[in-house]
Order: C-alpha cells, then sequence, then structure tokens
C-alpha cells in the first residue's frame, strides 16, 4: 500500500517550524553588525590602494575608467644619473591623484590596465562618509590602504597562472 | 479570454498611456487602475494600467521605458573592456550571464577562442549566475502571493552562491570577469570544493521550496490554470526561456545551439511542462535550478587544466564586421548584435532582452483574469526592469 | 469585580480607575506580548533571522519604540478624503477589540460584566469592526483602498458565520452561554468518567476548535486569508492612506483583537483560566487566573502566527468558496454531532 502522502499544507509547517527549532538551537544567519564582522573573499572588490613608487603618470587608468573619476597630475623631474658622469634621468612625479568613489564603479578595470602593478585591489570596504566630497580619496589615503591589501591567493589545481607578489 | 474588439475602449486605453496622467474617476463601468510604477509587485519600475470591471480586467497595458538607461547609446563611446562592466547591470540578479553574449560576439568577429580551461569555467559561472537569479524568483514568487517566509530562504541560500561569486571575481552582483579571450584570472585555491558545498545547500533550498510553496494546496490553487500560454501564442510574441518551455516547447539554447560555452559536452536535461499555467512556470524554473546545480557540478569534476586567457593584443580592437550570438540567459534568450569599424569601441550594439518580450504578452494575457490573478501571472513570468528598459 | 472582596472599602471612584487601568492593560499587554512574541521574534526565527536585538534587551523595547516612530509622525489626510469619516474609522474598530475584553473571564471573580450572554455578547460586538474598515477604505478617496475595504467587507461578514456556528457547538455541551459557567463546565467536566483534568472542549470539539481558528484567521485578516490588505497587490488595502499615529490604532487594534480573540478560543476550548488539578472555586484562582489564560493565549496564538508566516493567501472568491461551501457545511454537522451526542450520553 503507497504511503498516504501528508497534504502540502503541512509539509509547509513543517519547514518553517524545522528553520525555527534551527535558528533557536543553532544560531541564525544573520550576523550583529557592527558587533560581529564577516570578513569579505580576499579578492573583494573593496576598496583601491595606490603604491605610489612604481606609478608614472602614464594616465592609462584616468583613460580606461568607464566613468572618468581618477584625477592624476605630475609633473616631470630630473633624477641624478645612475652612474656618475652618465645622464640625468627624466622620472614623473605624482602631484595629485585622486579617486573620486562616489563615481567609482568597482569594476576593476585600472587596477587591471596598469602595466606597472601600482593599483590593487583590497577588501576594505567601511569608509563611508557622512560628507560626498570625503569620498574623494587623496594620494595620501589611496598609500594607506595598501596595508589592507591581502596577499595574492594560490590558485587551483589544474591553472597555469603565475601568483603574484605585492609590492610592500 | 476573448480578443478586444472594441476599437474605441483600445484606443481609450492608448490615450491614456499616452497622457500619462492618472484617471481617478470613478466610473462604473470600468475603473482605470495603475498598477506601478511604485508598487511591491513589479519588479520594479513597471507600469500596467488596467481597466477593471469589479475585480476583472477587460483590458491591460505595460507602459514600459521608467528604467531606461540608454545602454545601446551609451556603449557607442566605450572600449570594450568597459561594455563589459556596464552589461553586467542589465540583468543584475544573473549578472556573469549578461557579459558572456557580448563577448562571444566579440571573440567572433576577432575570431579568436578561449582556451578550454576559460571555456569550462565560464559555463560553471554561467550556471552559477542562473542559480542565483532563479532562486530569488522561487522565493519571490511566494512573496508576491503572500507567503512572506520563502524569499528569506531564498536570500539566506542565495548569499552562499554570491560568496562563491565572490571568491573568484571579487564582486557579488557585478562580476565583470569576462574578458575578449578567456577570464580575468584563474580560480583560487578551494573554490571547487567550497562549492560543491554550496550546490548541495541549493539543493536542500530547493526540496524546501518544493514542500514550502510548490506543494502548498493554496499556492496550487492560486496558480493552476491561470495565465494558461498556449505555445504557439507565446513563440509569435517571442516568448523565451522558461516560460516557453513551460508551455510544451522542448527548445533550449544550451542543446540547440552551438553557443560558445560547454554545455553540449555535459549530462543534463531541459525541463518542459505541457500545461502553461503560472504554475508550469515555476515548477520548470525550481527543476532549471537542480540541473543548473548538475551541470556546475560536472563542469567542476572536469576543468581541464591550461591557461585561462588565449593571447590577444593589449589594447583591444575589433575588426569590421558584425556578429549576433544569443545564449540561453536566465530570464530567457539574450543576444548582442554588435557592429564594428575596427576601432577601439563598438559602432554600434543591439541587445535582445528576453523580458522585453516576455512582457509583451501581457495585453493578451491579463484580459479576463482577476486583479489577484494579474499578479500572481507577472510573478511567474519574472522579468527584470533592467532587461526589460535596458 | 464586584464580587471581589479587598481589605479595604474602595471608594466608587477609585474602583472605577481601577477598573479602566486593568481593562486598557487587559487589552495592551495581550497586544505588546504578540507583537514582540510572535511578530518580531517568532517571525525571524522562521526566516533564520533573529529580528530586533537592538532596542533593550533582546529588542523588547522595540514596540516602544515604534510607537515613539509613529507618534512623531506628520498627520497627513488626503485631500480628497472625507475628514471626520476618515479620522473616524480608527475609534470604530478599536471600539469593537475594547467591548469583546468586558466578557473575558480572568479568574473565579475577575470579569468585568458577568452576563448570561456573555458569548453571544462577544461576537456581537466583534462585528463592529467591519463598519470601522468600511470607512477607512471609503473615506481614503483611493481605489486602492477602495478595493481593499470591499473585499475586507465581504470576507468578514462571509466568517461570522462559521465562527458562530463553531461556538454553537461549545455552548451545546456546557449548556449556557455564560462565558464563567463554560469555564466550569470545561474544569469540572468528566471525559467518559475521568475527572482527572476536567474536560476541556478541545478534545471532543476539535473540529469546532479547527474552525474557529480558520474563522478567527480571517475575521483578523491575516494571511492566508488577508485579500483586503494584500500587500503585494494593494498596497496594504483599506490602510493605505493612514500613517502615523492613525495607523498605529489600527496596527494595535489588529494585534489587540488577535489576542482576545486567543483568549476567547482558550476560554472556549482549553479552559480558560482553570488549570487541572486544584479546585476551580479556590480564591487562588484569583490571582495566578490572568497569567494561566495568558498562557493559554500565547499557545493559540503561536498556532495562527504559525499559519500566518507559512501559507500565501487565497484569492477572494476561493475565500468566500471555503467559507460557504466548506466551513459552514461543517460546522452544522459539528453542530448536529454535537447535539446528538449531548442528547444521548
Amino acid at each position: 500500500m503507497p504511503n498516504p502522502k501528508v497534504p502540502g499544507l503541512i509539509k509547509g509547517l513543517g519547514v518553517t517550524m524545522k528553520t525555527m527549532l534551527r535558528t533557536l538551537t543553532k544560531g541564525s544567519h544573520t550576523v550583529q553588525y557592527p558587533k560581529v564582522k564577516e570578513a569579505p573573499t580576499p579578492r573583494a572588490r573593496g576598496v583601491i590602494a595606490l603604491h605610489e613608487e612604481n606609478c608614472t603618470s602614464c594616465m592609462l587608468c584616468v583613460r580606461e575608467c568607464p566613468d572618468w573619476c581618477i584625477y592624476i597630475e605630475g609633473h616631470k623631474y630630473l633624477a641624478p644619473p645612475r652612474r656618475p658622469g652618465g645622464k640625468p634621468r627624466k622620472k614623473n612625479a605624482l602631484d595629485r591623484f585622486d579617486i573620486d568613489y562616489a563615481l567609482c564603479m568597482y569594476c576593476g578595470i585600472c587596477v587591471e590596465v596598469c602595466p606597472f602593478e601600482a593599483l590593487f585591489w583590497t577588501p576594505e570596504f567601511e569608509y563611508s562618509e557622512p560628507k560626498i566630497a570625503d569620498l574623494l580619496h587623496d594620494k595620501n589615503l589611496l598609500g594607506q590602504w595598501m596595508e589592507t591589501v591581502p596577499e595574492f591567493t594560490d590558485y587551483e589545481a589544474g591553472s597555469e597562472a603565475k601568483k603574484l607578489e605585492v609590492p610592500r | 479570454m476573448t480578443a478586444t474588439t472594441d476599437a474605441q475602449q483600445l484606443a481609450y486605453i492608448a490615450g491614456q498611456a499616452a497622457d500619462a496622467r492618472v484617471n481617478v474617476e470613478l466610473e462604473t463601468e470600468g475603473m482605470t487602475l495603475n498598477i506601478g510604477p511604485q508598487h511591491p509587485a513589479t519588479h520594479g519600475t513597471l507600469r500596467i494600467i488596467v481597466r477593471l470591471d469589479g475585480e476583472r480586467v477587460i483590458a491591460a497595458e505595460p507602459v514600459m521605458g521608467y528604467m531606461h538607461r540608454g545602454y545601446e547609446k551609451l556603449v557607442e563611446v566605450r572600449t570594450y573592456p568597459q561594455v563589459t562592466t556596464l552589461v553586467n547591470r542589465i540583468d543584475w540578479l544573473g549578472s556573469f550571464a549578461n557579459e558572456v553574449p557580448f563577448i562571444l560576439a566579440a571573440e567572433r568577429l576577432m575570431e579568436v577562442e578561449a582556451p578550454p580551461r576559460a571555456q569550462w569555467i565560464r559555463t560553471a559561472l554561467f550556471e552559477l549566475s542562473r542559480i542565483a537569479n532563479v532562486v530569488l524568483f522561487l522565493g519571490d514568487m511566494g512573496v508576491q502571493l503572500g507567503a512572506i517566509t520563502p524569499v528569506f530562504f531564498a536570500f539566506r541560500d542565495r548569499e552562499f552562491v554570491l560568496n562563491q561569486i565572490e571568491a573568484v571575481t571579487g564582486g557579488r552582483f557585478h562580476p565583470n570577469f569576462d574578458r575578449i579571450g578567456g577570464l580575468k584570472d584563474d580560480l583560487p585555491k578551494g573554490w571547487i570544493v567550497e562549492t560543491l558545498g554550496v550546490l548541495d545547500r541549493i539543493r536542500t533550498f530547493c526540496d524546501e521550496m518544493e514542500d514550502l510553496v510548490a506543494g502548498n494546496e493554496i499556492f496550487q490553487a492560486r496558480t493552476r490554470g491561470i495565465g494558461v500560454i498556449p505555445a504557439d501564442v507565446g513563440l509569435s510574441y517571442g516568448m523565451s526561456g522558461a516560460n516557453i518551455r513551460a508551455s510544451g516547447v522542448d527548445w533550449d539554447l544550451r542543446r540547440d545551439s552551438e553557443m560558445g560555452l560547454v554545455h553540449r559536452e555535459l549530462d543534463w536535461k531541459v525541463w518542459t511542462h505541457p500545461d502553461g499555467d503560472s504554475f508550469a512556470r515555476y515548477w520548470v524554473r525550481l527543476q532549471e535550478v537542480r540541473e543548473a546545480c548538475t551541470i556546475v557540478e560536472q563542469c567542476l569534476e572536469g576543468i581541464p587544466s591550461g591557461p585561462v586567457m588565449a593571447k590577444v593584443p593589449r589594447i583591444i580592437k575589433v575588426p569590421a564586421g558584425e556578429a549576433y550570438v544569443e545564449t540561453e540567459n536566465p530570464l530567457g534568450v539574450m543576444g548582442y548584435y554588435i557592429v564594428s569599424k575596427g576601432e577601439l569601441v563598438p559602432y554600434r550594439v543591439k541587445i535582445r532582452s528576453a523580458s522585453f518580450n516576455n512582457v509583451s504578452i501581457t495585453p493578451w494575457l491579463l484580459e479576463g483574469v482577476y486583479v489577484p490573478d494579474v499578479i500572481s501571472i507577472l510573478a511567474s513570468l519574472y522579468f527584470i526592469l533592467g532587461d526589460i528598459d535596458r | 469585580m464586584s464580587t471581589l472582596t479587598l481589605a479595604a472599602e474602595l471608594a466608587y471612584w477609585q474602583q472605577t480607575s481601577i477598573r479602566a487601568v486593568v481593562g486598557l492593560v487587559a487589552v495592551l499587554l495581550p497586544a505588546g506580548t504578540l507583537v514582540y512574541l510572535f511578530l518580531f521574534k517568532m517571525m525571524s526565527f522562521m526566516q533564520s533571522r533573529l529580528g530586533p536585538m537592538e532596542a533593550g534587551p533582546y529588542g523588547s523595547l522595540q514596540l516602544l519604540a515604534e510607537v515613539g516612530k509613529f507618534l512623531q509622525k506628520e498627520d497627513i489626510v488626503p485631500a480628497k478624503a472625507d475628514r471626520v469619516v476618515f479620522k473616524a474609522a480608527p475609534f470604530v474598530v478599536l471600539v469593537s477589540t475594547f467591548l469583546l475584553v468586558l466578557v473575558i473571564p480572568g479568574g473565579p471573580d475577575l470579569v468585568f460584566i458577568d452576563v448570561d450572554t456573555g458569548i453571544f455578547l462577544a461576537l456581537a460586538v466583534s462585528s463592529i469592526s467591519v463598519i470601522g474598515i468600511l470607512m477607512a477604505g471609503w473615506a481614503s478617496a483611493s481605489k486602492y483602498s477602495l478595493l481593499g475595504a470591499l473585499r475586507a467587507t465581504g470576507q468578514l461578514i462571509a466568517y461570522e458565520l462559521p465562527l458562530v456556528l463553531a461556538v454553537m457547538g461549545v455552548v451545546i455541551q456546557a449548556g449556557t452561554l455564560n462565558m464563567q459557567g463554560i469555564v466550569m463546565a470545561q474544569a469540572q467536566g468528566e471525559i467518559f468518567g475521568f475527572g482527572g483534568i476536567g474536560s476541556p472542549f478541545i478534545i471532543t470539539q476539535f473540529l469546532g476548535f479547527a474552525i474557529f481558528l480558520v474563522a478567527v484567521q480571517a475575521e483578523l485578516t491575516q494571511p492566508p486569508f488577508d485579500m483586503p490588505v494584500a500587500e503585494s497587490e494593494l498596497v496594504t488595502g483599506y490602510l493605505t492612506e493612514y500613517s502615523g499615529m492613525r495607523f498605529l490604532m489600527f496596527f494595535i487594534g489588529e494585534f489587540a483583537t488577535a489576542g482576545i480573540f486567543s483568549a476567547l478560543a482558550a476560554t472556549l476550548f482549553l479552559g480558560g483560566w482553570y488549570v487541572p488539578g486544584l479546585d476551580p472555586t479556590d480564591n487562588l484562582f484569583n490571582v495566578i487566573g490572568p497569567m494561566v489564560l495568558m498562557g493559554k493565549v500565547i499557545l493559540v496564538a503561536f498556532l495562527i502566527f504559525w499559519f500566518r508566516f507559512t501559507y500565501p493567501r487565497f484569492r477572494e472568491d476561493q475565500l468566500q468558496t471555503l467559507a460557504w461551501k466548506v466551513l459552514i457545511p461543517l460546522s452544522l454537522v459539528n453542530i448536529v454531532v454535537t447535539g446528538v451526542l449531548k442528547v444521548v450520553f
């Protein structure tokens, strides 16, 4: 004799009761932010950090940004030659490197196209401000974000990608 | 459901839609009600003008365009990587799936093929975004019909899928991960094992939804026999995806066409349902989530080793030509028609979005139904406003 | 409280003020408890989350915070609305709630009026809320509100009948309409000769209890019968244009009515303030009676809210079909069977 089918109404009650008991005994799926904080994954796109020594003001990130939210100003200066008696080297110095996070789409194109590895993603996300103007992060703040950049993760087996190093 | 032959009535409705004014007078021969654009039931800013006789709909007309963002104009001045970022936001729930047809069309123009590992990972992420999208639908249809609990379960279990997408791409909602010639980066260590665990959660969620919603007699009384779309009418309106498969049409681009992903090498099933009513659409999507879990599992267990990016130049200039690629996205069939003149930016991109055609059936479908059934039907058609209006 | 003997003789005005305070507490305390326990906490636990946790320990003062929030909102009356009717509607709904609490006994001597037609009075005044809802929907001058109010009127009138008929079985078995008499009948009754736990009517009137619960759910316009307030269609139906304090009155009224109907169900089917094993005329019950009743209210309300959070809603015509074609015949069968068994045994 086939099993009598439990009507769906009763099964539905069973699902909610089971969930309630699970929440009461094992805790809920939510966390009480800000008392408890969940850490996002290392690759999470929280904020962009700038490693100033690597930046040569090539303006690639400014051009490729879909929102045009990066502002760079720099000047050229002559650095002393590597060997005595050589030519003085022309180098770029950054005057201003601002990213406007009120416009930023968090797409990551700037980090990707930078040829000199000067921009890095960090999972830091708690930088909201009461005033929109404070969302324009300048060079110093972007340099401070470098402390929160995690190391690149290892890749899965079978991958041929090479793990990069974060310059500190 | 008889066709309204009263031309005067249709003209009246059209006139009101053109006016875009809300009509508040109470006339006894029919009340004009605005459902939307600000309404809890429509998934965004869709406005449907219905003419009611008591609680029965005489005529209905959807007014779209409240969320038009001008995608096809925006992409005319943006390079291909920038366009990839933007198109994430068309169907924002299953966002990786939006990038895929665009990238495939551009790859076809450049005559570049992504390496096998990239194709397999693309398929896995494509199906993961389908899971994320349809899991929300399963809960959301419950809440449209009054059951407030399933949608919380949907959001809870969707978080796990989004965490997995974030672990690979860095973005939960807008991955921006597909590139012409492959993917941006490879999988982090431990991702495959974690994702297989998440798939088990999703399967448990599907069982819960079956008990809580699909098996519920009240839900079945609200959805069986409501909003029946015959297969020929659905096809003539251009419906696609689970909507048309619920009317019995056995058509799935993943199996029937060479999309560029690896679905044809895997072992999975296309689900159809003969009824064509709201319950059939819910049931087909429920089975599709389970099937997507199977596909992801097979993808992850069979990923070949190798590079994830083919050799493409740094600055991408797509050669002149035209290409059209359509894929079986979570909402239906989505296609991109790219016209390129050999520059950094595309000359013209036409986006064929699934929800636009799915919603176009509402004037035919909503005649003669009750007002609560309007909500049930709209919920079962499952459109996303970003997809309708682009 | 005319038969309650106190140590000191109180003046009339003191007695009246005590009664007024107790009346307010009797209405608002169940409402607040139900809102907190079930709406905030139980619903959250069923949805894998914790609910309000910030206001007070474990969020217990959230309702106070909500009251404060509603009090400071702007008093909006729609321009085309009928002002007098619009403003009077919440009070009409609240009046029916307060009148209901008059006849529910909290102990052998703790009842506001001990009339011989107690349950009849309760069922009669519970219909007043229908007028309040219709006033709210009509006076709002909005199509959504009107649709909601008309649906509500049809639904509430339809479900009055199963409510009354389910109670008839209890009345036949108890032999009296008096609420205290019904409690006594359960306290002193016997089940097939076994008098240990009395005879709570839920055992013999299980069908009546089920019908009563379904009808109460519909009377409160809770899911699965919440077509009038169908949030995803009508944006809260007849309540759409109400905001601030007026909305709070409807809200508290809904939960107070839920509490009081649960108290009615507890009194009629579960034995009210009586705990089996003790002497029902003991003065102890004047102290612990209300607490026992509150415990049973929470039990019944748990069932009502469990159904609320689990099921989708019925369509209006399915709702009416359920009432007229299913519940009323079932309750008539229940009455016939009860009558026959009462005469035979």
